[in-house]
């Protein structure tokens, strides 16, 4: 398990890297907005429709009960992945996004009145922000906003000073997609449970760069995306501790989150089922289910490892690029680099860089509030991941050499 | 590096650089404010119009990429003044050129330097830099109380 990573090795197992991209090898520097899919997880998701596909917790023939065992096998093994003691406490949701949504709704709607607060950080994405917005205007509760420091780090002592009695949800990322920074889950949360709020952590851009361990971040909720974890995308995962989960009405109502229906009234089907209602993205677990087999066999500690030594080579090549600035300098950080250029826009930087082959988002990375607080309107980001090599940062310095003729 | 002139060429840069046409106009007649979400682009322009609805001054403010604050330099220097009519084909036929298939040679007839901007056809994800300072003039000559939008 802590082997040093092979990038070589594990280069092979992702065939779209073979792909060329205007003539050039691909570079794919954009992971921290969707991961490329190893051929263990292409190949489980065919293997699944070849030999064991069917609906589940539905028919009584053996095929369908192969695909349920394949299913809640897979639970059980999501909730190893993020160190939860109990499989119930793993929901099955479309992407981070919508289990941040549910636990907005599910768990917030009867809760929040006037006065009340929800709590969130300045580096949140879109995702973490706009759910708890709606509730807000739902319940007449009021956001909170903490802000970071010029590094993208979570100011302390201003967090602590918007916590109150008031205070009834926090919500914040365990990384930024925007700045890179690692937050620490563990502190804040307990910060917040002081205050008696319940705390949720978006864990789209922790889970496949960071061991989880939930049991020691004592969060109430995690979420986090199967794309990101070179899983497919359209499965994500919500946990929440069982007592929270138990407490919740359903989110949606439809099939399979039941257990009796008559026109007078319906019972729901126990945690986590109540919170599935209709069929699932079952192909999609079962990908996701090879994913964390595929990460768990590299190791997330030594996964962590060589994306930090990366992000070190990275940033000290960067950072001898006259003109450039690196945006999100937090002294703990996953391996994401936004940076901006002073002869040339993001925009124009993305699509000189795709000329080369290299991917990399431009924008906003969904965060546009990050990029007021840094008075921008967009950033070039360049995230890294167990595929990539010193000689990907090469090529994306090279590149914006490039950049420079054209612009500089 | 080559094709990248194609879509770069050095009269965008040089408009990218030094973009002509660049303010405001107190007690402009028209303007709007243009935004295009995916990239955070913003601009604002001016219009002032003459009795005979032909454009008298036009400016443009704002940031953006290379391609949208050529383009809206460019876009001053040509409608600058012509009547509301030739605008109104100008962009439909600007339009054309930058969302045209690549594989057919674009109709450049009477765009003057707007011309350079047929190689946006080749970079679909840029034709909305290309198009924002247009979409905003065009709000502003209809006095489109909402901000632009190329979505």
């Amino acid at each position: 398990m802590s082997a040093e990573l092979d990038v070589e090795r594990v280069r092979k197992d992702f065939p779209i890297l073979t792909t060329k991209v205007h003539g050039h090898p691909l570079v794919f520097l954009d992971s921290a907005a969707s991961a490329q899919k190893p051929r263990q997880v292409i190949d489980a998701i065919a293997h699944h429709y070849e030999t064991s596909y069917a609906n589940i917790h539905r028919g009584v023939y053996q095929l369908s009960q192969a695909s349920t065992d394949l299913f809640e096998h897979t639970r059980e093994k999501v909730a190893r992945f993020l160190g939860a003691s109990d499989a119930r406490e793993i929901v099955f949701t479309r992407n981070a996004t919508e289990g941040i949504n549910l636990v907005a709704q599910s768990w917030g709607r009867n809760r929040l009145g006037v006065g009340d607060q929800v709590l969130i950080t300045e580096m949140e994405h879109h995702a973490n922000i706009v759910p708890w917005q709606l509730l807000c205007e739902q319940t007449g509760a009021s956001l909170r906003v903490a802000p970071i420091d010029d590094s993208g780090a979570i100011r302390h002592d201003e967090f602590e000073k918007l916590l109150s009695a008031r205070t009834k949800i926090v919500a914040f990322t365990h990384v930024s997609n925007a700045l890179g920074t690692i937050n620490p889950v563990k502190e804040l949360t307990a910060l917040a449970h002081e205050h008696g709020a319940i705390v949720l952590v978006d864990g789209a851009q922790s889970a496949p760069h960071l061991a989880i361990d939930l049991r020691e971040l004592d969060c109430d909720f995690f979420v986090f995306t199967g794309h990101k974890l070179f899983g497919p995308s359209g499965i994500g995962v919500l946990y929440g501790k069982l007592a929270h989960l138990e407490s919740m009405p359903p989110y949606q109502g439809g099939g399979d989150m039941i257990e009796t229906v008559t026109f007078e009234k319906t019972t729901y089907a126990p945690v986590p089922h109540k919170f599935e209602a209709g069929t699932p993205d079952i192909s999609g677990v079962v990908g996701l289910g090879a994913a964390i087999d595929y990460v768990q066999r590299l190791g997330l500690d030594a996964i962590a490892a060589h994306e930090h030594r990366l992000l070190e080579y990275a940033t000290e090549r960067l950072t001898a690029i006259p003109g450039l600035r690196l945006i999100g300098t937090a002294p703990t950080k996953a391996a994401v680099a936004s940076f901006v250029l002073d002869f040339a826009h993001p925009h124009d930087i993305g699509t000189v860089l795709d000329r080369e082959g290299i991917a990399v988002r431009t924008g906003h990375h969904c965060a546009q509030p990050v990029m007021d607080r840094y008075g921008l309107a967009a950033t070039a980001r360049a995230s890294f991941s167990i595929y990539n090599s010193e000689t990907d940062v090469d090529a994306l310095v090279a590149a914006i050499e490039t950049v420079r003729e054209l612009f500089g | 590096m080559e094709d990248l002139r194609d879509l770069y060429q050095t009269v965008i840069l040089d408009h990218n650089k030094a973009p002509r046409n660049f303010g405001s106009i107190e007690g402009a007649s028209r303007e709007a404010d243009g935004h295009n979400p995916i990239c955070g682009d913003k601009l604002t322009v001016y219009v002032s119009i003459d009795s005979d609805d032909r454009i008298d001054d036009v400016r443009f403010q704002g940031s953006g990429c290379a391609i949208s604050t050529a383009s809206a330099s460019l876009m001053t220097e040509f409608v600058k003044g012509k009547t509301l009519d030739d605008v109104a084909d100008a962009f439909g036929q600007f339009h054309l050129l930058v969302t045209g298939p690549a594989t057919e040679p674009a109709d450049t007839d009477g765009l003057g330097k707007l011309a350079v901007f047929a190689g946006v056809r080749e970079y679909p994800m840029r034709v909305k830099c290309a198009t924002l300072s247009w979409h905003t003039l065009r709000a502003a000559l209809e006095q489109s109380p909402q901000t632009a939008k190329t979505e």
